[in-house]
């Protein structure tokens, strides 16, 4: 991941990364065994080009779980995913290169002294095309900050 | 062509179905873990139960985990042979197949409640949003939205869930 801030030290204009990679088969075959996704479109070429693309894309659904990823891993034991909007425009092919970004946009400070990001949030390819455009908020707990009821998620 | 029925706006609003998962395993988490963090390993939280919570942190799915995958405990109606479909919805509400061949996720938006944990029986409770309708570059496309409400055993909100289908 690459950062130039953390959850502590979040302004807007902030921004976090997960950095370069591809996806194929091998990862597209493991979370359809998870999410019992085994549709065509995703698990061979033909497919792909019977629904007007160059072969098989990338399910919407694993991107989704890649921005969660990448999210998580930016808050560390600090914060929480509230929400997380995604819209699937273009397709993610196979082998094809991509990094899911994030944005720091606003940052509010609510009644309990925690902070809530809103971030703009995208997985794009390597020449900055923004193939699924979204929005995430954060709930960023302040030492001392958080109520007693206050929701508590995973801790990484 | 419009695709758009008058039978298919008054459905909008309709419930499409429910499920209630089966009690969610500690396997169920790790697997899903180790599926979307692969080739990387997923955190340790996520795999190892034990150590998580000797070190103070709950073993929760993460915030996307679907505990629907494969087989439900209960469901409104069986919907599992029409998984991938493009015609599934429209049979769900009762109305006539509109013969599409290729269905693609437009967009998914969450809002998440309490946690999923080990042991935990969700409920989903889907309803039709919208449908509409608009040109494309392989034709005529049908957008429709679905929301589904998330609750666990003791009727906290876990996830509500918005998702976009494009069907051509």
């Amino acid at each position: 991941m690459i950062a130039n801030c953390t959850p502590e030290s979040a302004q807007p204009g902030g921004t976090f990364s997960a950095g370069l990679r591809s996806s194929g088969f091998a990862e597209w075959n493991r979370f359809a065994a998870v999410n019992d996704e085994f549709i065509p479109l995703h698990m061979g070429d033909e497919a792909g080009r019977v629904a007007g693309y160059p072969g098989a894309i990338a399910m919407g659904r694993l991107q989704w779980s890649w921005a969660h990823n990448l999210l998580r891993a930016w808050l560390g034991t600090d914060g929480r995913i509230a929400s997380v909007s995604m819209q699937f425009r273009r397709p993610l092919l196979r082998d094809a290169m991509f990094d899911i970004r994030a944005h720091i946009d606003v940052v509010r400070l609510v009644d309990t002294g925690d902070q809530i990001l809103d971030l703009t949030i995208g997985l794009e390819n390597e020449s900055g095309e923004i193939l699924a455009p979204g929005t995430a908020t954060l709930h960023v707990f302040t030492p001392g900050g958080s109520v007693a009821g206050s929701p508590q998620r995973a801790q990484l | 062509m419009p695709l758009l029925t008058e039978a298919m706006r008054a459905a909008v609003g309709s419930l499409i179905d429910w499920r209630v998962s089966y009690p969610v395993d500690e396997s169920d988490i790790r697997r899903w873990a180790l599926a979307v963090y692969y080739p990387s390993a997923p955190p340790a939280v996520f795999t190892d139960r034990a150590s998580a919570e000797a070190s103070g942190v709950e073993f929760v799915a993460p915030e996307e985990f679907n505990p629907f995958a494969w087989a439900v405990a209960e469901c409104m109606r069986a919907t599992a042979s029409r998984r991938g479909d493009p015609d599934a919805l429209e049979c769900m509400l009762g109305l006539p197949p509109l013969a599409f061949t290729t269905q693609l996720n437009g967009g998914t938006s969450a809002q998440y409640g309490e946690n999923i944990r080990v042991g935990e029986v969700i409920r989903a409770e889907s309803r039709l949003t919208s449908y509409s309708e608009r040109d494309g570059r392989v034709g005529r496309m049908l957008f429709s939205v679905t929301t589904a409400t998330w609750t666990n055993q003791r009727g906290e909100l876990v996830r509500t869930e918005r998702a976009t289908s494009i069907r051509y």
